[in-house]
């Protein structure tokens, strides 16, 4: 099967004349299958989210083959293959919960009748059709970034990109996201790269965890997670759960110490 | 509840106009003891109530009461300084978005549009006359030369505000530059370009007062400041009053903009 996301001795270093560079990602390899959820953990600056920018090609790689649903990145972007998550919802003020879901649809020039029709259905999906009249600063944070999962989803794109999208909500909300997030997974057969700093957010959502090193930004270990669908509160508390949080944790201080030595 | 309630509404609503009138008092007492403390006397600084009582009095032998005078002259004067407004806004709003969007052009070119303000429009306006060969539409430009000025500065920067998040945003729909000009950065900038628009309306009446005067155009309030001006001795109050007026003229061009900027924005809540 064809991967949705394929990155073969990806680096990309940041320098402008006259400075020396700084190694960003270094001799990047992965491969995402349709389907999965990926998770990028690791400590600040270990270029996590210079390598989801890279993947939606907003920002270009230095060296190395990147190739989103076989074709390059550029040209996937361009086709508007993806949806992004920002940690901020990045909701336009002016425009109401609505509109502000049909952006890309008119930005793609979709009519007006299906536009909305698709806009509602998606504000549906996320539970928030009953603000469809409201304006962002109306609504909650995590209602806010629910919107901004709706606007991400409403032209159906085969990949979602979502950088630390529940980083600035509080754990309560966060653990619910997090459910929400899973069950929107499952009904619209999308592929997530989600990035963040929380071992048991990344735990409880993935198919596989990759765990990346700062300076340069490369990755470690990469840790299947195989618990069972359909996860709920139960699955945090099983034992098994702890054991991959555990798995985790390691994988990321031998990252640490790969770098000390 | 109603009841309860209805004092508290009340109060919020005739808090402002209370607010207006104790300042007018205020400045009006001010005036007055200013006047009486320094003694000063008719061609200094005339009573309040004789710059009233000369609009209400003819200009000329036989002529018409001031205040029509005066309002006929504002009328003109505002149809000139209107224009310029328009003219001043719309080169503006295009020179900031070419800036925002060419940053070469903006290094090379902002330069030129702020030393065109510190040239005192005194000594350009005369220039603007011969260069139109003393036609009335001197008038406009010189009111849109001072007005195109916060605009530029405004827009630039108003279009320059977005969120990088937004515009990378609208990278990843692969948005136009021309999509994202209009979807996000000009809607972004709408609230900075009010700002200098409230500006550059009073910027614009000034302009066109101080272009009627080289212009040798008589029927608007130029002419009648000039004019005024050469009798100031034996009717000072009547100066005051067309100065007055001048100054009535920029605040209700000040209140329509503001009022249009509350439409427009009615629905964004900053800070909310």
């Amino acid at each position: 099967m064809q991967s949705v996301v394929l990155l073969k001795n990806v680096n990309k270093s940041f320098g402008s004349a006259g400075r020396p560079t700084t190694v960003a990602l270094k001799d990047i390899n992965l491969e995402i299958g349709p389907r999965e959820f990926i998770s990028l953990i690791g400590p600040s600056g270990c270029g996590k989210s210079t390598l989801l920018r890279t993947i939606g090609d907003l920002i270009e790689v230095t060296s190395g083959e990147l190739l989103v649903n076989g074709k390059p990145a550029r040209q996937a972007r361009i086709n508007r293959e993806y949806g992004m998550v920002f940690q901020a919802p990045v909701l336009f003020e002016w425009r109401t919960v609505l509109k502000n879901v049909e952006l890309p649809l008119e930005i793609m020039g979709v009519p007006k009748t299906e536009r909305t029709q698709r806009a509602r259905a998606m504000l549906k999906l996320v539970e928030l059709q009953n603000f469809e009249r409201h304006y962002p600063w109306q609504l909650s944070g995590g209602m806010q970034q629910r919107v901004a999962i709706a606007r991400a989803l409403a032209f159906r794109p085969e990949l979602l990109l979502m950088d630390e999208p529940f980083g600035a909500l509080d754990e309560i909300t966060r653990e619910r996201m997090n459910a929400e997030l899973l069950r929107i997974w499952q009904e619209t057969q999308t592929t997530v790269v989600f990035v963040t700093h929380s071992i048991p957010e990344a735990v409880f959502l993935s198919t596989r965890v990759v765990v990346m090193s700062a300076r340069p930004g490369r990755i470690s270990d990469i840790i299947p997670i195989d618990l069972p669908y359909p996860r709920n509160v139960e699955t945090r508390e099983h034992p098994h759960f702890f054991e991959l949080v555990t798995t985790v944790r390691e994988a990321l201080r031998k990252g640490e110490e790969m770098r000390e030595t | 509840m109603d009841i309860a309630l209805s004092p508290v509404r009340s109060a919020r609503r005739v808090a402002p106009a209370l607010a207006v009138i104790l300042i007018i008092l205020t400045l009006v007492v001010a005036w007055e003891l200013i006047k009486l403390m320094f003694n000063l006397d008719k061609r200094t600084l005339p009573h309040l109530w004789e710059i009233a009582e000369a609009f209400g009095q003819p200009s000329r032998r036989n002529g018409p009461p001031l205040i029509s005078v005066l309002i006929e002259a504002a009328l003109y004067t505002l149809r000139g300084a209107l224009l310029g407004f328009f003219i001043g806004a719309a080169l503006g709003f295009v020179l900031g978005t070419l800036f925002a969007h060419l940053p070469l052009l903006e290094r090379s070119l902002v330069p030129y549009v702020v030393a065109s303000q510190t040239v005192p429009i005194l000594a350009i306006a005369p220039m603007v006359v011969i260069w139109l060969r003393g036609s009335w539409w001197s008038v406009p430009v010189i009111a849109a030369y001072l007005t195109f000025f916060p605009v530029t500065i405004n827009t630039l920067r108003g279009m320059r505000s977005p969120d990088p998040r937004a515009v990378e945003l609208m990278g990843s729909y692969a948005a136009s530059t021309w999509q994202t000009l209009w979807k996000l950065r000009f809607p972004s900038a709408l609230p900075a370009i009010f700002t200098a628009l409230k500006i550059a309306a009073t910027a614009s009446v000034v302009g066109a007062i101080i272009a009627e005067l080289p212009s040798g155009v008589q029927q608007g309030l130029g002419g009648a400041i000039l004019n005024f001006n050469q009798y100031y001795i034996t009717g000072p109050e009547r100066l005051w009053a067309a100065i007055f007026m001048a100054a009535l003229v920029g605040i209700l061009l000040f209140v329509a903009v503001s009022a249009i900027e509350r439409i427009v924005l009615r629905n964004i809540v900053r800070g909310a």
